[in-house]
């Protein structure tokens, strides 16, 4: 175990950490704007993935290129979603949302495992084999290209938000809903955009993650939890405290999986979930409530 | 009046308490092992409510105190010979110990509503990786008890025996947890709970104690479920951490209470009637036309259903059908 073997493994868990961050932006943003926290998303992301993998193995169509078709159909799901039944449940209390959503997740996950099985896929593309040295550095190259990707979606987000009209709107909504309401934005609609956004975000991360893991039905409470921990790592409703989260999580599972045992790097993300919770629930970078 | 109408509760639960009572008489093994399912799944659901429907703290990681009653019972037994009545003494002590840790850290945090339920979650999702690894345990290859030799008296002190003696035990455990449930509701500490969860800053104004009325809950709950999982680990002979302490226990383990009406006291037992009802009738259904999943669907329908329909459960309503109105539970 020298130097260089810790760099490729610190690299390698950046580079996925990059992935995970971008899942859990969409968790992020949701929450940000609507206070929902959306105990599916794991549940999406298994969707995804089995919906790059049927692109690729049907269609031939490699997950990268995949990404907006994906992406774009799991808007259109987020969006019917908001509209038709958690738009009904924003006032009410905390836990019965959180009860609506985890009776999708149960739903989703329940008909992904009827309709593919239980059993692990996966894709083998070319670019899985190849990898690019820089230095005394070894990088997978779909590792790289998913990080990229997935940098740019982000970087596209932040942008989306910064400068259109509908991002700036969505902004005003996560400030002030009534004032938001008061100066006659359509509130409902940005909300339905805003959870669309956030299922696009899961898709997006979803078709990257094909490249990089197996898929399997039981994955999704995996990511949903994996998602929820990274969230709070770097503070929920924060963009920039997602992908930061993310990356750390990302490093921490790469680390404990090679310092200690690869069935225990839960353990670890569990752990740093606890002690954030309790000394700084609003995450590293989120602000105080 | 409403002298009668509380007699016409009580004389429903007698009958309803004979009933299953006399059950073994007429029922085979197969329809008493789903009773036991029921008023198993009652009594954790019981259980469960003692914490989120009258104190309002919501745990989504319950499983965890089931795991640690089952593994106490279920590893001394295997490892000493100690029979399981003393072996879930020591599971409720490790339960409302850790009850106590998760208390104290989410309760003086301040860690509220939905990140309270992940802090359990996450300590739930802990212990079971730790669980993964203890080899003393088994590890995750699992940890078995021993089954009683064939055609053995039934042995109520080592809980090993018939079908009908686990059901007796569990018609016990369920009936006293319901007459417990009822006594604690009646009492001060009933009147502070749920004052605590209807508004837990009216209630502090109040002078209630709220950091110490909540850890009460947690420890009354935490203990009452290792017991329902001192009994699931005898009843089911094997033990793997990957099940016991998994997330979809604690959510099943708490639909019932949500399907029957969270904070009442017939709720989980309705709830628990119907979802194993549901839930027996799909795997049937399942097992003809082969399909996985169906079952989770279904509860997944139901408790959409139950949340966009009757969002306080199904036991208020039916209760107001029955014109059983009484003291509002």
């Amino acid at each position: 175990m020298d130097a260089t073997f810790f760099m490729n493994v610190i690299s390698a868990g950046l580079l996925t950490g990059l992935v995970y961050g971008l899942m859990a932006l969409g968790l992020s943003v949701i929450f940000g704007v609507m206070r929902v926290v959306n105990f599916a998303h794991g549940d999406m992301m298994v969707v995804a993935m089995y919906a790059a993998f049927l692109l690729y193995t049907k269609l031939g169509i490699e997950p990268v290129p995949a990404l907006p078709l994906v992406a774009g159909g799991l808007f259109v799901v987020g969006y019917l979603l908001q509209r038709f039944l958690i738009n009904h449940f924003l006032g009410v209390t905390e836990h019965i949302q959180f009860l609506l959503l985890l009776s999708v997740a149960m739903i989703i996950t329940n008909v992904v495992l009827m309709v593919f099985g239980p059993d692990a896929r996966n894709i083998q593309l070319d670019a899985s084999f190849e990898s690019y040295s820089l230095g005394p550095l070894v990088l997978d190259k779909v590792r790289v290209i998913a990080a990229f990707t997935a940098g740019g979606v982000a970087a596209l987000l932040w942008a989306f938000f910064r400068y259109t009209t509908t991002g700036t709107a969505i902004r005003a909504c996560a400030d002030n809903p009534v004032g938001a309401r008061v100066v006659g934005l359509n509130v409902e609609k940005l909300y339905a955009i805003t959870f669309g956004i956030g299922t696009a975000c899961v898709g997006a991360a979803g078709c990257l993650l094909l490249l990089l893991v197996d898929v399997h039905p039981h994955l999704s409470s995996d990511y949903t939890l994996l998602g929820f921990i990274i969230v709070i790592l770097g503070g929920l409703g924060s963009l920039g405290g997602a992908l930061l989260g993310g990356i750390l999580v990302g490093l921490s599972e790469a680390l404990s999986g090679v310092l200690i045992a690869p069935s225990l790097k839960s353990m670890f993300s569990f752990g740093l979930l606890i002690l954030i919770l309790l000394l700084r629930p609003q995450g590293i970078l989120g602000k105080k409530p | 009046m409403s002298a009668l109408l509380q007699d016409r509760r009580a004389v429903l639960l007698l009958g309803l308490l004979a009933i299953l009572a006399l059950a073994p008489l007429a029922a085979g093994d197969y329809m008493l092992s789903i009773l036991i399912t029921v008023l198993l799944q009652a009594y954790l659901g019981m259980s469960w409510n003692v914490m989120m429907g009258f104190a309002g703290q919501f745990s989504l990681g319950h499983a965890l105190y089931v795991g640690l009653g089952a593994y106490a019972g279920g590893a001394l037994f295997v490892h000493y010979g100690t029979p399981p009545w003393i072996g879930a003494f020591a599971g409720m002590a490790v339960s409302a110990a850790a009850g106590a840790v998760i208390g104290t850290l989410g309760f003086r945090f301040k860690v509220m509503g939905v990140y309270f339920a992940l802090l359990t979650i996450a300590f739930a999702e802990f212990t079971r990786v730790l669980f993964d690894h203890w080899g003393w345990v088994g590890a995750s290859s699992g940890l078995f008890l021993p089954p009683a030799p064939n055609n053995s008296p039934d042995n109520l002190w080592l809980l090993r025996g018939s079908t009908t003696m686990f059901y007796y035990v569990i018609l016990g455990m369920t009936a006293g947890a319901f007459w417990f449930c009822r006594a604690l509701l009646m009492r001060r500490i009933g009147y502070y709970w749920q004052a605590i969860r209807e508004d837990q800053d009216a209630a502090d104004a109040l002078g209630i104690d709220v950091f110490r009325n909540k850890m009460i809950a947690v420890l009354i709950s935490a203990s009452m479920t290792s017991l329902g999982g001192m009994f699931l680990a005898f009843f089911n002979n094997n033990l793997y951490p990957e099940s016991i302490f998994s997330m979809h226990r604690s959510i099943e383990l708490m639909l019932g209470t949500i399907i029957g009406g969270i904070g009442t006291l017939f709720g989980p037992i309705l709830g628990a009637v119907v979802l194993t009802a549901l839930g027996e009738g799909l795997t049937i259904l399942g097992a003809h036309i082969g399909i996985d999943g169906v079952k989770q669907i279904a509860y997944g329908i139901c408790l959409m259903l139950i949340l966009v329909l009757k969002p306080g459960g199904l036991w208020p309503w039916l209760r107001k059908l029955l014109r059983l109105e009484g003291d509002g539970r």
